[in-house]
């Protein structure tokens, strides 16, 4: 078997509550508590959970935007965790982030050409020349114009920043993206749009995803595996088909079961859970899904379930699949 | 034959923004109508005049820029657009209330839950004693389900969590039994989870209390789940209308036909979702002809000249499509014609 593009070990990240006359610390929001993952190159890995859950964070640690308070990151071989900022900067030809809102994350003031023209002159790529060949090019595979280049991101639709946001990606011809949200912003026809855009580069282009989503509709059609995250954990890694039509970890059932589906003829299986979701700075003991779990046994609020495989491909963090793991 | 009374009726309804581009018709000659007792769901994608529509009934168009043109809004026998502004806020919050988007916003944070639910009662319900006031709030706070009732009328909004705030919202909109609740995209800012259980209590309250529901929303998962009939809008116009299984089973307008095919399933994987090609237009940007045209796959040359009518297709079924009219060929041949 070939080593993973990018593997991801014990990743934790605590961020301070400081309160008080002096600042002092008073305790730690764990937004994301000891997660580990890997990622296939070529593949797409989607993320999903609800706000707050840390799947943002997880992202943004990934590209060491954030800095994580404990974990191992390795990239093609190489550990993203230890390296230093400068070399961290170049590293991230490699990997390349696109965002949720297209409207923050394009400078008003600078013109398309420029804002592509960023990341070629950030890691000296090309002679002036090159590229602005390279804009116009990458303006073209995106489905815009070259003329586009001269505009401001004002005269731009919603779904079109969005492919100014890829291209923008795309300059350096990194191997891995990571999405956060990209079409959460967008309305279904433009979404549609994105959705194959993006499946089309990844084709092209040899691309892998990690997609950070909370529409599991979605998440479903782009993905090939897919991580729950909750409460800073993640509850269940499976490839699509599996983790959608045999979900094993009861928020995963319960949040597929709550997902409205576009069909008025459809009876669901109604797994309902209760409340709303705890306060990361103060999560439940033992598994952090207790207090709204239906299938609650006594060793969940004691224990910390360990998050293994119990089929091949197909993990989990719940005691009620103990007894099927592998010693 | 649906028999039940029709509680609501908008007619020919036009609001338009003046600005110094000129007049834009965010809402543009929009009819339909809500039974007694009745969930309906407007559908459409940002800039296709839901919003507006709905500030249009509860008279809270801002103006300016903002002004009904013209048209019909029949309540109970009364045009809500002739109204006085005293004669209106009579009407808003006690026979027609509304929910927003955004709890945390739409509640005041200076004040107790309690405060801003009796404030409610005390302009409606003059006659109603300080007891009586605080019984009804209590037991609002209990009909939509939230634990604590007494204790938590003296909290604070921001102590609440966003699926708390929404439930308040609700109990609030209700004190007053209305007949119609408007609610604008109720669960577009919670989680999947809350949003099932207020999709839930929506069409619990709607049962019991025999409230009829306008439910405006982009999502199409929303409007299958919890309506009976829906009005799908585009551009500032009603493209179609019918019940909930004729929409989704068999669309007619191309453009509910795109809408659904480009909604990714969770059940199911499509090899590659369909998508509408180009942009929503810009209010006002399409002077002449179908506002879809465009973008529209089986367009043809009288779509660009001339701006279709609303067609009855079916008994409850209408059409806004040229494919429709019964003076073009069948839409059948047609297809057969274009691809």
């Amino acid at each position: 078997m070939t080593e993973p593009l990018l593997k991801v070990e014990g990743l934790k990240k605590y961020f301070p509550i400081t309160g008080g006359m002096l600042g002092r610390v008073k305790g730690h929001v764990k937004a994301v508590d000891d997660i580990s993952f890997y990622v296939n190159e070529g593949e797409t890995l989607g993320i999903v959970g609800e706000s707050g859950c840390g799947k943002s964070t997880t992202g943004r640690m990934l590209m060491r935007l954030l800095d994580p308070t404990e974990g191992k990151v390795t990239f093609d071989g190489q550990e993203l965790t230890s390296l230093s900022a400068s070399d961290m900067r170049k590293a991230r030809r490699d990997i390349q982030m696109v965002f949720q809102d297209p409207y923050a994350s394009l400078n008003p003031r600078h013109s398309i050409e420029k804002i592509l023209m960023e990341p070629l002159n950030v890691h000296n790529i090309g002679d002036p020349k090159e590229r602005k060949r390279k804009v116009h090019e990458f303006l073209e595979i995106v489905g815009l114009s070259s003329y586009h280049a001269k505009r401001y991101p004002h005269q731009f639709s919603g779904g079109q920043r969005q492919r100014i946001g890829i291209a923008r990606a795309l300059m350096t011809n990194p191997k891995l993206i990571i999405a956060d949200e990209p079409v959460s912003a967008l309305d279904v026809s433009i979404q549609a749009q994105v959705l194959n855009l993006m499946q089309d580069l990844q084709r092209d282009l040899k691309l892998t995803y990690i997609f950070i989503a909370h529409d599991l509709g979605v998440v479903r059609h782009i993905s090939d595996r897919v991580g729950v995250m909750y409460l800073g954990n993640m509850a269940e890694l499976a490839d699509t088909e599996s983790l959608y039509e045999k979900p094993l970890h009861p928020y995963t059932q319960a949040l597929l079961s709550a997902v409205p589906v576009p069909d008025p003829d459809f009876v669901r299986e109604e797994v309902v859970i209760k409340g709303d979701v705890p306060s990361p700075a103060n999560p439940p003991s033992g598994c952090r899904f207790h207090t709204r779990c239906p299938f609650k046994m006594d060793i969940c609020s004691q224990e910390i379930p360990r998050f293994a495989e119990v089929e091949p491909g197909h993990s989990v963090a719940c005691h009620l699949y103990e007894e099927c793991r592998p010693q | 034959m649906d028999e039940r009374k029709t509680i609501l009726d908008v007619k020919g309804l036009r609001t338009s923004f003046f600005t110094d581009d000129g007049e834009v018709p965010a809402v543009d000659n929009v009819d339909f109508h809500i039974r007694q007792g009745e969930v309906l769901g407007i559908v459409g994608e940002s800039g296709c005049g839901k919003s507006v529509t709905s500030l249009s009934i509860m008279g809270l168009v801002p103006s300016p820029p903002g002004k009904i043109v013209s048209g019909e809004i029949l309540f109970q026998d009364k045009d809500l657009t002739k109204l006085s502004d005293k004669e209106m806020r009579q009407i808003r919050g006690d026979d027609i209330a509304m929910i927003f988007q955004e709890p945390m916003t739409s509640l005041n944070p200076l004040f107790t839950i309690g405060n801003q639910l009796r404030e409610a009662l005390k302009i409606h319900k003059k006659d109603w004693s300080k007891s009586q006031i605080q019984e009804r709030a209590v037991e609002m706070m209990k009909l939509v389900g939230l634990p604590r009732a007494e204790a938590l009328l003296n909290e604070y909004p921001h102590q609440l969590s966003g699926g708390m705030r929404q439930r308040v919202m609700i109990a609030m909109a209700l004190l007053c039994d209305p007949k119609v609740l408007i609610a604008d995209e109720p669960t577009t800012a919670l989680d999947v989870t809350i949003q099932a259980q207020i999709l839930k209590l929506i069409k619990n309250l709607n049962e019991r209390l025999d409230t009829a529901v306008l439910l405006i929303t982009h999502d199409l998962g929303v409007v299958a789940e919890t309506c009976e009939r829906v009005v799908v809008m585009y551009a500032g116009k009603v493209v179609e209308e019918g019940p909930v299984h004729t929409i989704f089973n068999d669309p007619q307008h191309p453009y509910t036909r795109g809408l659904l095919e480009s909604v990714p399933d969770m059940r199911f994987k499509k090899e590659r979702l369909y998508s509408i090609p180009g942009n929503v237009p810009k209010p006002g940007s399409i002077k002449t002809g179908c506002k879809y045209a465009a973008r529209c796959e089986f367009a043809f040359d009288r779509c660009r000249v001339e701006d279709p009518e609303l067609y009855q297709t079916a008994e409850d079924h209408k059409t806004r499509c040229f494919l429709f009219d019964p003076k073009e060929a069948k839409p059948n041949d047609r297809t057969v014609v274009e691809s």
